[in-house]
Order: C-alpha cells, then structure tokens, then sequence
C-alpha cells in the first residue's frame, strides 16, 4: 500500500475482510495502513539466509498481532503470509495465518476439504 | 546498539552517497536530513546488525563507505519505504540501501536470493523454484481434474492456460504449484464466481521477481520482459500480480 497505489486500496481490502468475517469480528492492528510496519517477510529477506534477524525484525509485527488479541491473521500477500505464519510459530503467538482467498471461499460457502491447511480447529469444519 | 563512538578520520569525501544522488531524481534529498531520527524509531531492522536507517544515512553523508558497503544491515532492511513515508524531508534512504546492495559482488550477495534468482533465470516461466512449463501445465490441469470430480456443484470450474484475448492475465506465485498445489482453487472459485475472464500462460507465469532483491538491474529488467511479453503474446488487458 505504502509503495504502489495508497490508502484507498488498504480500504477496499478493509472492506472484503469485514464482510467476509463480519464487521464484529474484524480487529485493525495499530498502527496501520501506510504507517503499519512491514512484517519483515519482504525484500528478498525470506531467502537471505539472516534468520535470527528476520524474526528480530518481525517481533514488532508479533507485539501488534498478539494485541489485537486476534486469532486468525489475514496475510494477501505470500511473503507475509511465510514470514508471519513462522513469527507465530517461533514466537509461540497462537494465531493462525491465512490467505484472503480461504476466508473469501469459507464465507462463500464453498471451501474445499483439501484447501484448509491454514485454518485453525473452530473453523476447519465449517461449511463442509 | 552499539554504544561505540565512531570515530572519524580525515575528511573524506563521500564517493557512495554522490553517485547513488546522481541517480536520483532531486539527489533523492540525501543531503536534507535534519537527523530528528524519526525514520530509525519507526524501523523494524533498527539495531539489527548495530545500524538504523538514520546512522546508515549519516555514516553516508560523513563518507564511511567502507563502512556502509559492508553492512549486512542492508539485507536485514526490507525496503519497505516506512522510513521515506515519515521523513519530514522525503528522503530516499530506501535507494542508498538498494544501491548499497548493488555495489556488494554478486557472488557475494546472500546466495538463496541469489540462487532463486538464477533459477527464475532459467525456464521463460521465470519461476524462482525452477519449475518449466510443462510442470506448470500438469499441476493445473491435474489440480483442476480433482476439484471438479470431487467437489459438487465445481464441474465446471475452469483454469484457463494461454487463452488468447482473455481480459485478465493472472500469475502464480511458485510455492502453489510446486509446494500446496490445492491453494490455487479457492482462488479459481473465486474468479469463476465473479465471472471474471481470465488466464493463465504457460511463460511468464512465476510471480516472483528474485533479481530485484538481489539488485541484480539487468535480470530484474529480463525477467519483467519475458512476464510483459507474455501478457502482450496473449492481448491480455490486464496483468494481475498475486505475489
């Protein structure tokens, strides 16, 4: 958002993601939009081998996951999805990291058995 | 941090930072820092590797190139703009890192960025996990059999590979059809909901781009021509990047 077209584009993901969990299940990190932090994914730095600090890196990103309280993450873009999939792992946060297009196809009503790796035990049985 | 005075030597004239602002539209405004540090506070790498962005930019401007050109604090930096975006001066600090990467030997830049961009190098899918065309096509094709003989109400679902004329070009990232091949379908569903007219291309499908974080210019450009060339190829209106 903050390198190519902006804030208006961070509101229309906004908008599919409250209508595909419901308005009161959607929680913002702060801060967020073009001041969020970058997860530390990107870069290159999945592949550059610092991995000590790459989840030094991350830890900013873990503190405002985890107070959110939140339990599910949503990642649309790849590299952030390995990076804060492996920071909830490594720093033993608890949340489940998930693609757009899972809760998209889940709220549809039409997610696959086999198209739900991410998703934790409250919802990998629904809708099946 | 370190806590470490640096020490300075004889003047010296700042070599680096004069040639990346020669590149630079307005010099990138490297020279109109006001060292108030707001970039260094909102910066997830700050302390790693005992750099921030805003001693990078001052060890620049005092010409410590040795210094800033050995770093491997420009690989722990993300590029990710958030220093530029609150810098009350817009500074470009994001370039001096990028041209700093760039001035490291290739063979000495970090080798699985290295590797993943010499792998996009070779197959015209520019699929940094080295995967060819026919793999691509098998994978979809077997992917989309499965879905659709196994999910009611999917017997129609489609994934179109090299359709002339379709509206939307889509890429793939590598990690779906080498690694988790059953995520590409909820986003097939997706588009054949909505009804969107889409394809694939058998070239220029990897969505990654390697060579960029390797600031690797010439490879960087190859690889976006080979991926604009295919959309060209099939007349696709758009090009949609999932990356």
């Amino acid at each position: 958002m903050r390198k190519t077209y902006g804030d208006a584009y961070a509101e229309d993901l906004r908008f599919v993601a409250r209508r595909v969990v419901g308005e009161e299940n959607f929680i913002d990190m702060t801060p967020n939009r073009s001041n969020n932090y970058c997860c530390g994914g990107g870069g290159g730095a999945l592949q550059a081998g610092y991995t000590e600090g790459r989840r030094h890196f991350g830890k900013l990103k873990t503190d405002q996951i985890l107070a959110t309280g939140a339990a599910y993450c949503i990642a649309p873009c790849h590299n952030c999805h390995s990076q804060i999939h492996d920071l909830s792992e490594h720093f033993k946060g608890g949340w489940h990291t998930v693609h757009l297009w899972t809760l998209i196809c889940l709220s549809l009503g039409c997610l696959g058995e086999n198209e739900r790796a991410y998703l934790g035990p409250d919802l990998a049985e629904v809708g099946l | 941090m370190s806590t470490q005075p640096i020490k300075l030597g004889k003047q010296r004239k700042s070599l680096f930072k004069d040639k990346v602002m020669q590149l630079l539209p307005d010099g990138g405004n490297l020279n109109a820092c006001l060292t108030c540090g707001a970039c260094a506070s909102g910066c997830p790498a700050t302390g790693l590797a005992g750099m921030d962005p805003r001693k990078f930019l001052r060890m620049a401007s005092m010409g410590l190139d040795e210094e800033i050109l050995k770093t491997e604090w420009v690989w722990n930096c993300t590029l990710c703009w958030r220093c530029l975006y609150v810098c009350p001066m817009k500074i470009d600090i994001p370039q001096l890192v990028y041209h700093a990467r760039k001035s490291w030997p290739r063979d000495e830049r970090p080798k699985g960025i290295r590797a993943s961009c010499d792998m996009a190098l070779k197959h015209e899918t520019c699929s940094a996990m080295g995967a060819s065309e026919e793999d691509f096509r098998f994978v979809v094709e077997d992917v989309l059999e499965e879905a659709r003989a196994n999910q009611p109400g999917w017997e129609n679902l489609e994934a179109p590979i090299n359709k002339s004329g379709a509206m939307y070009f889509l890429n793939q990232n590598s990690r779906e059809p080498v690694t988790e091949p059953d995520e590409m379908v909820p986003l097939w569903k997706i588009l054949h909901t909505v009804g969107a007219d889409w394809t694939y291309a058998t070239k220029g499908w990897g969505a990654e781009n390697y060579c960029m974080f390797l600031a690797d210019d010439e490879n960087w450009e190859r690889i976006v021509r080979i991926k604009a060339k295919a959309v060209d190829d099939l007349g696709c209106k758009y090009w949609v990047n999932t990356e």
